[in-house]
């Protein structure tokens, strides 16, 4: 601990601990100093450039900027003589000698801290001529723009990118009073490393930094700001919607606000405009005569009320299946899954978490007994040695992908990065372990070889925590890292040095994804990083931990919710007859015992003409589950489909009646974020035209088939979910006003919890599993000669349902591309850019082919963002066999110039 | 070099020097030829490969022929020395080789017209220390320039190089060594004069194995160059004064930070950090100790800006060179966040000297608070112009009248810039000022990088303020809004009293805008940069009242104020000025008084400056 020192600030006698700024000392004193190029909230480095901030020590009598200088045991400052206001006055004074007085017009008018300061400083008739650079505002991509003449060069936008943002896309460039802020010269954006994640933006102190697309329409006094949550990733960032007249002007951050602490990605600071796109649905759609028609509400849900009871009683419940959402809210697939449940009486529920993390929410349970991340965002500041295996951490979530670039960078932890791709995180890495697509099973097995060879084990946490080491210690004897090279294709070497740095540090944390779960060997690998944690103490503490990253913004509370078919909320199993008794109780409706089906045996079972009917809310499985051929087939031999969402997505155009529901923006409620923190969400916005809350639809549509629920409002909902669910016990609306909640919280006293299994796993003891590498399903042959592997880029989601009906989104990526290694093309004569014709056993597509580095030969890459180009033509139904996720990262394509 | 093999102890050292000195008769001929930049400039190079020639094809090979660092007196270069008698010839030519061959090396006969004529008492000099350029000084820094072979670690070894290293590691401790350097009274040349005892003391004190020691290099005031100098011409001094200063500290690593510009230094400097290396005079257990140290040579790319500790500091690690904010201060966080001492050429350079010698010795010259000597560049309005070297307390007058020649053509002194951009000017009454940190800075000019610019009453002192201040708003950094904004308002206001547009209040807000950027700038760049209008206005305030309220420039140099007219009874008519103005604004018959047409006249000056009689007046 520092020690307490004392100073008088302004005659104020202030205690801070040694170390202090005078800055803050006196701000912790309730004393202001105007400062502009320093923000003490973001907790930047100060640049004292802007002088603003000076203050006079007493003994040395000069003047010394608060912002960096130290606190010292009896020092005298004085804020605020008659010298240091005629200094401030000046630096006022000379930069708005070259700063265009138009705060009439400007955007920035009444959030400039410019025009604050010379409001506060009185600073009228300017003694220099007002001379502003007669410059064009710059605008190098689709969102960011960049006035120089607006620039006080504080630099807060340079510091953001360099040390949050770890990007360092941009910088001062020239000198003196040319100096500005600039792209690295000759580089346009796209050349740049820039991701117009546009965190600048929020932090320049003036409009010389701005939102293209919010000129000119709303400033702060006539701007409602709700905060909520974004609505892509599983990061769960806390974005504020700056409102005018029902729309959603600009996205902007605090950085006092969320886990993201004021950053963002560009998909949640300008992907947001969805929201207001036309294609909206604003009335429910019936099909008549092949097409689809609007109705009205009472016309679609006795339709479908009709419907849904005729399937039930001809066919039995379990001729009925329900697709949740994890883009909804926790309140929304509650009543979903107790609508399937309680009204229909089936488990036939399930939703997209089947397709990415179905393997860790098994493998995780097995091995601990919490299917979920076991530690938090924040302990990346803290972690010792980070552990990246099958996940593009800074593209799909890149909130977390700049912590770990900080950790690296700032606190130089290891970084290990275990990627079939040239990810971008592996420029940050100290060992790049580039496996072949489907080895990672060998992978790890060989890691845990070495620790036990060079007794790197932590022997006391495996003899108090876990059992069934020896099980573990025969499996993966035969692994060597010779043996897992001719396997994996990693130099054995590299996987001695990998282990030992993660054996070896004090806290190390694995970070995982899609990259380990989408395989038909999901959950052993999974289990295996369990094992990999177990067997080095790496769990129960901070910055430790196996840590796997949702992909979707509730599809961890999807997930906690219930719209599993296995589970009640709360992880509670359905062939429980205790938990059943109970469910029936609360919910007053017979519930069947029998656990339902997923996402593919729901798809598989309506192609079989098993299923007759399909209840979907907010999913679009006709982009993204595997095999879309299959799955298209499968939806049309229905008898009736329901689609529940905010778009005709391409599920909805194959649906009997489309109901239009709302967007996030729209609606209150909660998401539970990849770190099992539940969040508030706020409604900010009316919805467009007819279109509910779609628990309001869910009741409405259960009351018409009778049975009787009604909700007044959504923390109506919340109560009934915590008296039901023990790890959502303590988590409710009054107390999410205020604050945000890791689960489990159990009751309303409990604080929640940042880290799981702090001295007693939730099962008890760890177990460890023995795992044995499986080779993938199908692998490249003379037929099909490359390693598909398929995923997400930064600038889109998913099914791109959102990010392509986002301008500057779709402006960033407009069509999509297969990434595929220089040799191969070069063998094949495909150049850049050129088309290629992509083809599996299950179909083909062709697609624009980039050529890059970042794809080991014989390996392509493609995301499945687009409908014109539908990733999952190509891909394998193929299913692990416990988690039943498909396979998403490995099968076989040809490739041929279009 | 007789030797590459690796000393293992000061004894080795000691008998190498022996073994070298030896070889050498002191009755031998040589001709040494400068090969600084400024005679290279001027030829020097074929000069010397010319006199290898000739003395091949005379067959006179027991001649050697000596390329040697910079000698100062670069206006008269090139310049050539032939030893033993040090016959000093002055803007020798490939032609007079021959000649010198022929009569001085042949027949130890002088070649009369290559000596140098003193312009004041028209006395020909015959020996290097007869010119009065070089009589007056006092020459430590520069004790081997223009004597030795710069790439010969041999010739700085014969001239007692690296004694002083092995004195320390065989005989002093750290701390002796520091009380030595502070007992001397050294303090840093760079310009700020703070004391290099203290500072390396201070760098010592902080806790922690990885310190770094720098030298700066950077030399970014254009009109000096006696770093250059010393680079080029005896780097192995400023690589024994770095180790010396790095044993001290307790850094085993440093860095040599040379601008771009300077190729020729940065060649040298290479040169002498390999071979100190393979005689392992750099690298591990030095001398046989357990001191380790090497040097790594930086190159600036020439902003400066990046003569500034922490600017420089940033630039040495790759970043963008803007300073920081101190505290903390490079000697607590420097390069790559550790403790760091720089120091720069000069500096380092005395040190050998100081151990050598001992403190009494250099603590014996200079002033009260200033020791030593200190090179200055002479340059401006003075017949000899170079790099002096004198000890501290030697008067301006001395310096621009003694050695410097005086002002040319009969003009009167007006003023001496002393410090570089960011410097000031020190009018006449102030000529008997003896010259040392304290009293320079009292003057209202500055030591800084010791660069004297001598004006004469043809200088306009507003016009001077204003082509520094914009010398310094280019080289601003930008970083800071009262150098980047402020300096470019001082500037700005300048350019239109300049323009005869000054108002009435300009003064004032000149002052006002001066005591601000000075007090509230972020590094010393800003802190000084107001210098050159303060100084001014300090000593010329009336030529700013004249500009702002008369409209009149009364050096007759702002065209905007100027009309240029012809003193009919001082004009002889001898046509000079009809020939050379560009508008053929003059007219006139020959011997006949000329006029001006001021309708055509564009105020060139040229005339003004051309007149041999001081005939056309400026008004």
């Amino acid at each position: 601990m520092p020690q307490e020192i004392s100073l008088t600030i302004d005659n104020t006698q202030v205690n801070v601990p040694e170390g202090t700024t005078i800055l803050q000392a006196a701000l912790n004193a309730g004393i202001d100093i105007p400062h502009l190029c320093y923000d003490p909230a973001w907790g930047l480095p100060p640049t004292s450039s802007c002088r603003l901030c000076l203050v006079e020590l007493e003994a040395a009598g000069s003047l010394v900027p608060s912002c960096s200088h130290p606190a010292a045991a009896g020092m005298v400052v004085r804020t605020d003589t008659e010298k240091l206001r005629q200094t401030r006055r000046m630096v006022i004074e000379l930069l708005l000698s070259d700063h265009p007085h138009d705060c009439l017009t400007c955007d920035k008018a009444g959030k400039c801290d410019l025009q604050k300061y010379a409001y506060q400083l009185g600073v009228k008739q300017p003694s220099f001529p007002v001379d502003p650079i007669p410059i064009e505002p710059v605008q190098d991509g689709p969102a960011i723009v960049y006035d120089r003449s607006k620039c006080i060069l504080c630099g807060r936008c340079v510091q953001i990118c360099q040390n949050l943002q770890i990007s360092e896309a941009i910088d001062y460039l020239g000198r003196g009073f040319d100096t500005r802020i600039s792209l690295p010269p000759g580089q346009s954006r796209e050349q740049s490393v820039c991701t117009e994640c546009g965190n600048c933006i929020d932090v320049c102190p003036t409009g010389a930094m701005s939102y293209a697309a919010a000129e000119g329409a709303g400033r702060e006094w006539e701007l409602e700001t709700v905060p909520t949550i974004c609505p892509y990733c599983g990061c769960g960032c806390t974005i504020l919607m700056n409102i005018r007249k029902n729309r959603v002007v600009q996205i902007t951050s605090h950085p006092d606000l969320g886990i993201n602490k004021g950053l963002l990605c560009v998909k949640g600071r300008f992907g947001i405009d969805f929201i207001s796109h036309a294609e909206r649905l604003t009335a429910p759609l019936i099909r008549r005569d092949g097409k689809l028609v609007p109705a009205t509400w009472d016309q679609a849900l006795d339709l479908v009320a009709q419907r849904l009871l005729t399937i039930k009683n001809q066919f039995g419940p379990d001729a009925i299946a329900g697709l949740a959402s994890a883009k909804c809210t926790n309140e929304e697939n509650y009543i979903f899954q107790k609508f399937i449940r309680a009204v229909i009486g089936t488990n036939n529920v399930d939703h997209c978490a089947r397709l990415c993390h179905a393997s860790t929410v098994v493998g995780l349970a097995r091995a601990f007994g919490s299917g979920a991340m076991t530690n938090s965002i924040e302990d990346f500041e803290v972690t010792d040695c980070i552990f990246v295996i099958g996940s593009n951490t800074t593209e799909c979530h890149p909130i977390i992908g700049s912590a770990i670039k900080r950790a690296a960078v700032q606190r130089n932890a290891p970084l290990i990065v275990a990627d079939p791709r040239a990810i971008e995180l592996t420029e940050f890495s100290t060992i790049h372990m580039q496996q072949k697509g489907g080895t990672d099973v060998a992978l790890i097995n060989a890691m845990m070889n070495v620790i036990l060879a060079e007794d790197l084990a932590d022997k006391q946490f495996i003899a108090e925590r876990t059992e069934d080491f020896d099980q573990l210690c025969k499996a993966v004897e035969p692994y060597t890292p010779e043996f897992a090279e001719k396997i994996t294709s990693v130099p054995a070497a590299d996987i001695i040095r990998a282990a030992r740095i993660y054996a070896q540090a004090p806290a190390a944390s694995i970070v995982y994804s899609m990259g380990i779960t989408q395989h038909t060997t999901g959950t052993d690998n999974v289990l295996s990083l369990a094992n990999l944690a177990m067997l080095t103490g790496n769990l129960g503490k901070p910055g430790a931990g196996v840590n796997p990253l949702r992909g979707q913004n509730n599809v961890q509370g999807a997930c906690d919710l219930a719209a599993l078919p296995n589970v009640y909320p709360g992880y509670q199993k359905v062939d429980n007859p205790d938990l059943q008794a109970k469910f029936e109780k609360a919910w007053a409706a017979k519930l069947s015992p029998k656990p339902g089906l997923t996402v593919v045996e729901i798809i598989n079972a309506a192609a079989q003409g098993k299923l007759k009917a399909i209840y979907i809310m907010g999913e679009n499985p006709m982009l993204s589950d595997p095999d879309v051929n299959h799955v298209e087939k499968a939806l049309k031999n229905l008898d009736f489909l329901v689609v529940q969402d905010i778009f005709l997505s391409e599920t909805a155009q194959l649906a009997d009646v489309v109901l239009p529901a709302t967007a996030f923006a729209e609606k209150d409620g909660t998401f539970t974020n990849t770190e099992r923190r539940v969040q508030m969400l706020r409604a900010g916005l009316e919805p467009p035209g007819q279109s509910r809350l779609d628990w309001d639809i869910l009741c409405d549509l259960a009351r018409r088939m009778g049975y009787p629920v009604s909700y007044d409002h959504v923390s109506q909902i919340q109560d009934e979910i915590a008296s039901l669910t023990p790890i959502y016990g303590g988590i409710t609306y009054d107390r999410l006003t205020h604050q945000s909640l890791q689960w489990p919280c159990p009751d309303a006293d409990h604080p929640g919890t940042p880290y799981l299994h702090k001295g007693r796993f939730t099962r008890g003891l760890g177990k460890f599993h023995p795992v044995e590498f499986i080779p993938a399903k199908e692998l490249p042959d003379q037929d099909y000669p490359f390693l598909l592997s398929t995923g997400r880029i930064l600038e889109h989601f998913h099914t791109g349902t959102m990010s392509r009906r986002s301008e500057v989104l779709d402006e960033l990526v407009s069509v999509g591309a297969i990434e595929i290694n220089p040799a191969d093309a070069d063998r094949l004569a495909i150049a850049d850019g050129q088309n290629v014709r992509v083809a599996s056993r299950r179909g083909q597509i062709e697609i624009a082919a980039r050529l890059t580095d970042r794809v080991a030969p014989a390996t392509v890459f493609l995301a499945f963002h687009y409908r014109e180009a539908p990733a999952n033509r190509l891909t394998i139904a193929a299913l692990d066999p416990i988690a039943k996720i498909p396979e998403f990262k490995v099968c076989a394509v040809s490739i041929q110039p279009a | 070099m007789t030797v590459a093999t690796r000393l293992a102890n000061a004894g080795d050292l000691a008998s190498l020097r022996q073994k070298i000195l030896a070889g050498r008769k002191s009755t031998k001929i040589a001709i040494s030829v400068c090969a600084g930049t400024g005679c290279r400039a001027q030829g020097s190079m074929e000069l010397f490969e010319e006199f290898q020639r000739e003395l091949q094809e005379q067959n006179l090979t027991d001649v050697e022929v000596r390329a040697t660092g910079c000698h100062g007196f670069c206006e008269q270069g090139p310049l050539v020395v032939i030893f033993p008698r040090k016959i000093f010839y002055r803007g020798v030519k490939v032609k007079d080789v021959p000649r010198i061959v022929e009569k001085t090396i042949r027949n130890n006969e002088v070649v009369d017209s290559l000596l140098f004529k003193d312009p004041a008492t028209k006395k020909k000099c015959l020996l290097e220390n007869e010119v009065p350029f070089y009589a007056k000084q006092q020459r430590i820094v520069f004790r081997n320039n223009g004597k030795i072979d710069p790439t010969q670690i041999d010739d700085y070894i014969a001239a007692d190089g690296y004694a002083a290293l092995a004195k320390v590691l065989t005989k002093m401790s750290a701390e002796q060594v520091i009380e030595q350097v502070s007992q001397a009274g050294l303090r840093g040349r760079g310009g700020g004069g703070f004391p290099t005892g203290r500072k390396w003391d201070i760098c010592r004190a902080q806790p922690g194995d990885e310190k770094y020691v720098i030298c700066n290099g950077d030399e970014g005031d254009p009109g000096a160059f006696m770093d250059r100098s010393i680079m080029e011409g005896d780097p192995n001094s400023v690589l024994e004064g770095m180790t010396i200063g790095a044993y001290a500290i307790g850094a085993s690593r440093a860095y040599i930070y040379v601008r771009a510009e300077y190729p020729l230094a940065v060649t040298n400097l290479s040169i002498a950090l390999e071979q100190s290396r393979s005689l392992g005079l750099l690298g591990e257990n030095i001398l046989g100790s357990d001191f380790s140290f090497d040097v790594e040579i930086v190159r600036g790319a020439g902003a400066f800006v990046c003569g500034e500790e922490t600017a420089l500091i940033a630039s040495v690690q790759g970043d963008i060179g803007s300073p920081q904010q101190r505290p903390p201060y490079p000697a607590q966080a420097g390069l790559w966040g550790k403790p760091t001492n720089i120091n720069n050429v000069e500096t380092w350079a005395n040190v050998p000297v100081i151990i050598d010698k001992g403190s009494k010795w250099f603590a014996g010259m200079g002033t009260e608070h200033s020791k030593g000597t200190k090179v200055f560049s002479l340059v401006g309005k003075v017949l000899n112009t170079g790099l002096v070297e004198v000890p501290m307390g030697t008067t301006l007058r001395e310096i621009v009248y003694d050695i410097g020649g005086g002002i040319p053509k009969k003009r009167k002194f007006k003023a001496v810039q002393t410090g570089g951009p960011s410097g000031g000017c020190i009018p006449e009454s102030l000529l008997d000022l003896p010259v040392d940190f304290e009293k320079l800075t009292e003057a209202g000019g500055m030591m800084g990088s010791g660069g004297l610019i001598v004006m004469d009453e043809r200088t306009c002192m507003v016009d001077v303020a204003k082509y520094f201040l914009a010398f310094l708003v280019d080289e601003s950094c930008g970083k800071c809004s009262p150098c980047r904004e402020g300096v470019m308002q001082m500037h700005s206001i300048l350019c239109r009293i300049v323009q005869g547009e000054g108002r009435e209040g300009d003064i004032e807000l000149l002052e006002q805008l001066a005591a601000y950027v000075k007090e509230s700038s972020l590094c010393q760049l800003g802190g000084t940069a107001p210098n050159p209008v303060l100084s001014t206005l300090r000593h010329f305030r009336n030529e700013y009242e004249a500009h702002i309220k008369d409209k009149k420039c009364p050096a007759g140099v702002c065209t905007a104020l100027v009309e240029f007219e012809v003193d009919e009874e001082l004009c002889k008519g001898c046509g000079l000025c009809m020939r050379d103005c560009p508008t053929e604004a003059v007219i006139g018959e020959k011997k006949q008084p000329h006029k001006i047409d001021v309708e055509l006249c564009i105020k060139c000056g040229v005339c003004y400056e051309d007149c041999p009689f001081d005939a056309v007046i400026a008004k």
